[in-house]
Order: structure tokens, then sequence, then C-alpha cells
């Protein structure tokens, strides 16, 4: 038996095997997801694993290592979230999504961390030694919502588009504060003085962090689609690039020590037009899928490890502290929704509600980069402390706030997430309203939101494009994108319930009556490829066959597809 | 607020050279607007006298100040305290002012064939898009558009063009309140005494 061999790759397919199993089971017990949310059910399961283990070899199981978080589990969920954000709504509110993550994440470190210092003052709780700086660094990690256990939540519950982008979006960005944050804090503990201008360094730090971040993102991104112009002839490799490069971007980010989240995200956002533009249409499922695959196995490892490592011998209980940590956090956030969201307001015609509000506070989760970094702090006599206190609030939020979320937003009818498809028509609309708000702009002499959006715009196409895309002269408007999706997906509900005669060697059975094409037989399911070769001659004749046949629409046919696939893909190519 | 009608005002002396009205030419002289594809369309609404002045219709050759500041006026944001009507009429307003724009023969109803030159307009940015695609676009958002205001139709009706009642439907969606406004017109909401 030669274990020793083959240990390590044996152990982690064991543990993603045990993931991948968990979540089929959940899925098996229908009411189960719509109660208890994914991550809670995954975060059951590791401390029954823990339980197992420890009982077992009677030592504390295995904590889950802070590097193997940063570096393999957390960057592709990242990823997949920056990869498939929706442009369109996250520039319209990327202002408020920016105080919050910036300004509220400030806000609550500092609150969190004085207020916890008050309670150590108090005698009785015998809490003395932990400094202010101790304290404030505590704050800084546990202040941080995390977007892994935001998504697994929010994704459940569909709320309506703008909240959805609002608390994700902060959960994303907030991570260049944070690490500067933490950083600095951890960096001020092991300094014998501290002086103002370190506390301005600190400051600067900030930006730095931030704008490196955005930064490498974007010259990664560019490379990126940069490389895919190129591909045309290696097109099996195409998916790879994108993947090789983002997660590149995230190490070097990560080298120079500035906010790897922020660069992947940026690096993301930043490729997916050009990249969509230039690789194939199966390359870019092959992206789409593998992205979902290794996000969804690295959120369910995440959540497991989590429970394992609660179990043990890590923690100290100090009953005080802890529930004045899980106290101060609730409040202090809500607290810093309140006061944002009322200077947001006076400046933005589209309000925040006060349901809206609620539900982002509430929706504030801590999750795995808590952990991580409560693991990553200096050892010191009262880390377990703070552990165990990390360990409480994490479990608090995902469990309670997690689990009562949903009949939350169901109880205070929070507006919810328009489930309709998308149309032409409305890209349309949307599209000509965009004109027309710059042309006004324009025409009063006014810099603002859409005037800036045109001018990127009209540079996106004299110079990005041309230099990043490889047929410079196809870039398609995104009206024509969604058109020709749905033209597509159309076409193969057609052909699938049988009413178009199909085959490469007989286009002129398009041409014919309609009569005639009710009449064709059941054929099989067609080639995807062939359907792409017949693109064209679809796209000039569906219009006649649609207007000579209006009894079925494209809202009634049968041949239901899943409906978390074609909106997602829809999205993906809209604007 | 008067901040905001004296910048207007300082920029339509800009626009007319310091006289008292503006024609189209003027327009032509602003350079940002070259990019628009729907420029046509924008410097047209403002001289359609269905925008100026209700139950009134054709094109005025040129604008003063007043119908300048009613032109702008339409994109007003909306204000805290309006009521559930208020913000109706609002919301009505500036689907009409759109619907105008979109209805550029003044009949009444968004036909196919205005329809298609609003698509084409809209994607003449992008040189080598052909009319056929353009057209076949614009048909499509048409049959959209015709099952969402009729429902099924049998298959001998035609469908004669968008009305505006039609076309309220269509924007169902989309709350056209607060994505139709102007930024700067906003920027006083604080120095606003309420």
């Amino acid at each position: 038996l030669d274990y020793q061999h083959v240990q390590v790759p044996f152990e982690i397919t064991l543990w993603i095997m045990l993931a991948s199993l968990a979540k089929i089971g959940f899925h098996l017990y229908n009411k189960l997801p719509s109660v208890v949310p994914e991550s809670c059910l995954l975060i059951f399961v590791g401390l029954i694993m823990g339980g197992i283990i420890y009982g077992l070899n009677d030592r504390s199981p295995p904590v889950m290592d802070s590097d193997i978080f940063f570096l393999y589990l957390l960057p592709p969920i990242v990823l997949d979230a920056g990869y498939f954000m929706p442009s369109r709504p996250f520039f319209e509110n990327i202002g408020t999504i920016l105080l919050y993550a910036v300004v509220g994440t400030v806000w609550n470190v500092f609150g969190i961390g004085f207020s916890l210092y008050g309670i150590c003052q108090v005698r009785a709780f015998r809490l003395q030694d932990v400094s202010l700086l101790h304290n404030l660094l505590f704050g800084s990690l546990i202040a941080a919502v995390d977007p892994v256990a935001v998504l697994a939540v929010f994704e459940e519950i569909h709320v309506n588009e703008k909240l959805h982008i609002l608390v994700f979006g902060e959960s994303l960005l907030n991570d260049a504060v944070t690490v500067v944050l933490y950083k600095l804090f951890r960096s001020f503990c092991e300094m014998p003085t501290i002086k103002s201008v370190d506390v301005f360094a600190g400051v600067g730090q900030f930006f730095v962090v931030g704008l490196g971040g955005v930064l490498v993102g974007l010259s990664f991104g560019f490379t990126a689609a940069f490389t895919t112009r190129f591909t045309k002839d290696i097109r099996v490799i195409e998916p790879l690039f994108v993947f090789l490069y983002s997660y590149l971007s995230y190490l070097t980010a990560e080298m120079f020590h500035l906010s790897g989240i922020v660069a992947i995200i940026a690096c993301a956002m930043g490729m997916k037009r050009y990249v969509e533009a230039n690789i194939s249409l199966k390359s870019h499922t092959t992206v789409k899928y593998f992205m979902k695959m290794w996000s969804s196995v690295s959120d369910t490892l995440i959540f497991i490890f989590l429970g394992v490592s609660t179990i043990g011998e890590n923690h100290e209980w100090n009953w005080p502290y802890i529930c004045f940590t899980l106290i101060f956090c609730l409040v202090w956030r809500a607290l810093g929704v309140l006061v944002l969201t009322f200077f947001v307001n006076r400046f933005h015609v589209n309000t925040i509600t006060s349901k809206d509000q609620f539900i982002i506070a509430y929706g504030g989760l801590r999750g795995a980069i808590c952990f991580s970094l409560v693991f990553l702090l200096p050892d010191f006599h009262r880390k377990k402390l703070f552990i165990a206190a990390t360990t409480v609030v994490i479990l608090f939020t995902v469990f309670v706030q997690g689990m009562t979320i949903r009949p939350l937003v169901d109880l205070l009818a929070v507006k919810r997430k328009r489930e309709s498809a998308p149309t032409v028509g409305e890209q349309i609309h949307i599209r000509f309203l965009d004109h027309l708000l710059a042309g006004i702009e324009d025409i009063s002499g006014h810099w603002g939101q859409y005037y800036w959006k045109d001018k990127l715009e009209y540079f996106n196409s004299k110079y990005l494009q041309k230099i990043l895309l490889r047929e410079y002269d196809q870039p398609k408007s995104s009206i024509v994108l969604l058109y020709e999706k749905l033209e597509r997906k159309h076409a193969m509900e057609l052909a699938q319930a049988g009413q178009l005669g199909h085959g490469p060697a007989h286009p002129s059975l398009l041409n014919n009556d309609r009569t005639v094409l009710r009449d064709q037989k059941l054929e099989d399911t067609p080639n995807p490829d062939v359907l792409d070769n017949m693109q064209e001659i679809l796209a000039r004749n569906l219009y006649r066959i649609r207007r000579t046949g209006p009894a079925y629409s494209r809202h009634t046919l049968p041949g239901d597809c899943e409906p978390g696939e074609h909106p997602q893909e829809l999205l993906i190519l809209r604007h | 607020t008067s901040e905001q009608i004296e910048h207007l005002h300082r920029r339509f002396k800009q626009l007319s050279q310091d006289q008292l009205t503006i024609r189209k030419e003027n327009f032509d002289s602003i350079p940002d607007l070259e990019f628009n594809p729907i420029r046509g369309k924008i410097v047209h609404a403002f001289f359609d006298k269905r925008n100026l002045r209700p139950e009134s219709d054709g094109l005025a050759d040129e604008i003063n100040f007043e119908d300048f500041l009613t032109i702008m006026s339409y994109f007003r944001p909306i204000e805290m305290n309006m009521d559930e009507e208020q913000l109706d009429r609002f919301r009505k307003e500036k689907l009409k002012f759109l619907f105008h724009m979109y209805d550029s023969d003044h009949d009444g109803k968004i036909t196919l064939q205005e329809y298609r030159n609003v698509v084409e307009e809209l994607l003449s940015g992008n040189p080598h898009l052909e009319k056929e695609s353009a057209r076949s676009i614009a048909d499509g958002a048409m049959m959209e558009a015709a099952s969402i205001c009729v429902g099924q139709m049998g298959p001998d009706q035609v469908y004669e063009g968008i009305t505006f009642e039609d076309f309220l439907k269509m924007w169902q969606g989309i709350d056209i309140e607060t994505k139709m406004h102007v930024r700067f017109l906003n920027v006083d909401t604080i120095a606003h005494c309420y």
C-alpha cells in the first residue's frame, strides 16, 4: 500500500468529492435549500466532519491554511463574480458602492475597535491586557463584509438588481480597505511608537493599494484581450488564457501588497468585452462553465473547512467579549448604513428605501476572509480569544442572518428581481435614452454621467477596439449581439419543436411556404455547428416566418430551456 | 432654481451667439454632438412644436429662451415630495417627449418604417453593419412590441403602429422618472429651501 506516494492529491480529491456529494445530497431534498441556505448546510457538514476527525484522532483537526485559502480557494470565486458582473448597474451605482465600501468599512472598523476597547476597560471582564491597537486590529478584520458569504446567500433570494449590486459590489471592493487597515494595524503592533506621519502613510497606502490593484488588473486584462486577438488557429487553448491572465493579475497584485481582489475584478471586467468578441463560441461556453465549476467547488470547500476548523482547541472563551463583538458588529453596521444612505439619498434621485437599507445592513455577512485573517495574526497571548470571537460572529451571521434573510425579504416585500426575458426592444430604448441624455448634456454644456460614458465609448471604438479586437471591423453593438443570441435561441427552439426542416444541403426549404414547413416530421436535434452555419439564412428568413406565423410566439414555445442558463447567457452579452 | 436658469441662460447665449433665438444651424457648433448618432432627432426635438406647447403641431424655425427652458424642463429629476398622481403625470410627460422623438411624421403612431429609421440611426455608429441586419432587428423589436401590446394576433391581423398607450406599456419595466434626467439640474437639491 503506497499511501505516502499519493497522499496529498488523494486527500485533496477526497475533500472535493465530499463537498460535491454533500451538494448533491442537499438538492435531493427539495425543501431544504429553500429554508436553509446552502452555506449553512455546508458548514454543518464541516462541523460533523471536524467532530469525526477530532473524535478519531483526539487532536484538533487540520485548520484551514490561510495560504491555501488566499491563493487557491478565493481567486476562482472572485473571478467568477467579476466576470459575470453586470457592468451597467455596477457603474451606474459605483459612487454609492464605493462610498459604502470605503467609508462604511472604515467607520465599522473604528467603531467596533473603539467600542471593544471600551468594553475591555471594564474591570469585571478581566480583559485589560487587550490593548487599543489589538482591538483595532481585530476590528479591521471582523468589519469586512465577505463576498463569498454574500454571494452564497443573495444568489438564492432574488432581490432587485440595484440592491444586489450594492451589497455585492461593496463586499468585493472593501477588500482594498481591509487589506490596508489590517496591514497597517499589524505593523503598528510591532512598532514601538506611532507617529502621526505613519497614520498619513496609511491613508496614502490605501489609495496606492486600491488604484494599484485596478491598474494591475486592467493591464493584465488588456494583455489578455490582445493575446486572444491572435488565437484564431489554436482555439483549443483560448479559455486557458482567460484563466491564466486573471490568476496572474491576482498573484501579481498580492506580490506587491496591493489588493488582489480588486485586481482580479478589474482584469475580468476589462477583458471581458474584447475577449468575448475574439474567442469562438465554444471557447466562450468552456470559459463560462469552467469558471462556474471552479467557483462552486471553491465555495463549497471554503464552507466545509470553516466548519471543520471550528472544532478543536483553538478557542478561548470569554463571554462578554464575544457577545459584545457580535452586538457591536450588528449595531455599527446598521448605523453606518443609515448614515451613509442619508448622504447618498441627498445626492441621488434614485433613492434607497428604508427596506433596502435594512437588507443592506442585514446582509453584511462575515465569512471565510475574516477567518483566514485571524489565523494570520501574529501569535500573542490573546489570539485564541480573537479566534473564538471571529468564529462565533461568522457562524452567527451565516446561520442566523443567512437563514432569516429570505423570510424577511418576503415579509418586508422588498422589490424583487424583474423576471422577464430581455427583449431587443428594451435594449434599443435604453440605448436611445443613453444617446439622448448624452446629447442633452452636450447641449446644456454639462459634463455629466452620460457625457463621460459617451467619451469612453468613443475612446473605446477609436483606439482600444482597433488594438484589442481581432477583426476590428466587426465590433458588434450589444443590440446586435442580443438580437443574434435571441435568434439563435429561437432557431434552436424551432428546430427542437420540429417545425423547421433543416440540413445544410437544403437551405431552400426555408424559402418554402410555411405550410410545408409545418408538416416536416420531427428530426433529431441538430448539431450546433449546423445551426451556426445557418444563422445567416435564419436571420434573413426568421423575420418572414414570424410575420406569417404569429400563432406561436417566442414566449410560449415548448422546450423549456433551463431558466438559470439563458438569462445568464443573455446577461453576458449585455452592455 | 434661479442658479440653474442662469446657467442655462449663459449656455443659450453661447449657442445663439448673443442673439435672441436659436436656429437649427446653431446646434452644429457643438463639437461633441457630432459623434452622437441620433443628433438629428435630438435637434429636431428642440424645434418640435408638440414639445413646446401642448396641442400644437409642426416645426418651429427658431426658438427663444423660454422654449429652450421648456425643453430642458423635461429632464428635470423627480422631487422628493411628489405624490402618486404627480409622479404619474411627470412620467407621462417624459414618455411623451420620447414618443415624439420616435414618431417623426407626427401622426401619433410609431410605424414600422419609423422604428426602422430609429434603429438604423442608433446603429449608424458602426459602419460595418448592413442595412438588412438593422432592418431585421427593428422588425424583431416591432414584433416584440406587438406581442406586449396586443397579445396573440390572428394570422391576418396587421399591426398598425405603436400608439402612445402601447408605448407606455412598453416602458413599464423601466423607471423612466429616475433615468431620464440630467444630473446638474439636481445639484442644488441641497440648496433647495423646501
